[in-house]
């Protein structure tokens, strides 16, 4: 089968984290960040400055990086870059959007969890259980 | 339907309805088999389901506790630890590790996470703080462990999804296309046989009334022949040729004789 997505099989993948600063620390105090020899780094800090296309290319960069499994983006900066973060369907790396301090979590924005409930929704009423 | 006019292009013998009899029952295992297949990916899938969704309720609640242990941490260390921790990043200590999981011939990744050397942040809030640090790094691995989690959840209804389309397809398409197909060309053959035996019984009929016909004719040749055999015979032994025998019934009156 063609179409069939790669599971890559290695020993160790990093977490990529696109997000404000304070939850980028928290992060990082946890350590999951990592710099390489090219000092490229797999967290993109987000304050007011971040223009919209810096993230799209922070966004693209980690999806097509193959030593990272999960990218985890807070969801305002998703709103922001929604019709990437929607046409991404790729189940590796991982898209996770998460609520970050001074912004609550929005279940009906969430791509995936908008999916899920459409699926919910479309099970419970039709007939086949 | 769309597929009930179709059938496949084959010529009706005996050996070719063999063959498509035997592609039908293929047909039908196979189509009983995805069935199968498609209802455990269902039922993997319906389970997923409900998890991501409590999961993804509760990691809301989890980010904010760990955001509010990052607050209790900046207040009590100063603001300019993530400054500290900013400058100090080098190597990943907490990655992920993904393996797979087989459920019904369709392989999810399943990620954990594992912590990997040392860290690097032990010497921050070395000052002031540093339990409240060390309190903020737990809340905020614990939050990893709940990311990781939700993250091959929702890795296994991406590709859960994609594999039930693609069997239902597969299902759909042997229901709707590949047998009616089939059993249209069975239908086909044997109608056609049919037809040739129904020929073929008729051209024996008429053969047999041919033959029939003609041995009765012979018979009737032969019987006349023996029966002028039979005269002849008889009229030799009186001496009388049939040709010469007079009709006595027939022939006019003799004159009478008088003594």
């Amino acid at each position: 089968m063609a179409n069939k997505p790669q599971i890559p099989n290695k020993n160790s993948a990093l977490i990529a984290v696109i997000a404000d600063e304070d939850t980028i620390t928290g992060f990082l105090l946890a350590g999951v960040g990592n710099v390489d020899i090219r000092r490229k780094t797999n967290y993109l800090i987000v304050d007011s400055k971040t223009t919209v296309k810096q993230i799209e290319e922070a966004f693209k960069e980690f999806t097509a990086r193959e030593d990272i499994a999960i990218v985890l983006i807070s969801q305002y900066i998703a709103n922001m870059i929604r019709f990437l973060v929607d046409s991404y369907n790729k189940p590796i790396p991982a898209i996770l959007e998460i609520p970050s301090k001074d912004h609550p979590y929005d279940p009906a924005h969430d791509s995936v969890l908008s999916r899920v409930k459409y699926l919910f929704s479309a099970e419970s009423s039709s007939s086949r259980f | 339907m769309s597929g009930s006019g179709q059938r496949l292009n084959v010529v009706p013998t005996v050996t070719v309805l063999g063959v498509i009899k035997a592609r039908l029952i293929g047909a039908t295992r196979g189509h009983a088999l995805l069935k199968k297949k498609s209802d455990a990916l269902t039922v993997q899938f319906r389970a997923i389901l409900k998890k991501i969704v409590s999961t993804k309720e509760s990691m809301g609640d989890i980010m904010k506790t760990s955001a509010f242990s990052l607050t209790e941490a900046k207040y009590v260390a100063g603001d300019n630890i993530k400054h500290v921790v900013l400058e100090n990043v080098q190597n990943a200590s907490l990655k992920v590790r993904s393996r797979q999981e087989n459920v019904a011939g369709v392989k999810l990744p399943k990620f954990e996470y594992f912590t990997e050397g040392d860290t690097k942040n032990d010497l921050t809030g070395l000052a002031r703080g540093g339990q409240q640090v060390q309190l903020c790094r737990g809340a905020y691995i614990k939050a990893i462990e709940v990311l990781v989690e939700l993250a091959s959840l929702q890795t296994s209804f991406l590709t859960l999804d994609e594999a039930i389309k693609t069997t239902n397809r597969r299902v759909n398409a042997l229901e709707n296309v590949v047998k009616p197909r089939l059993e249209n060309t069975i239908s086909y053959i044997k109608g056609e046989l049919d037809e040739l035996e129904r020929e073929d019984f008729f051209r024996l009929k008429k053969i047999q009334g041919f033959k029939r016909k003609e041995v009765e004719k012979q018979l009737a040749a032969a019987r006349l022949f023996a029966e002028d055999q039979v005269v002849e015979k008889i009229s030799l032994q009186r001496g009388i040729s049939v040709n010469a025998a007079q009709n006595f019934l027939a022939a006019e009156k003799d004159e009478d004789i008088i003594f």
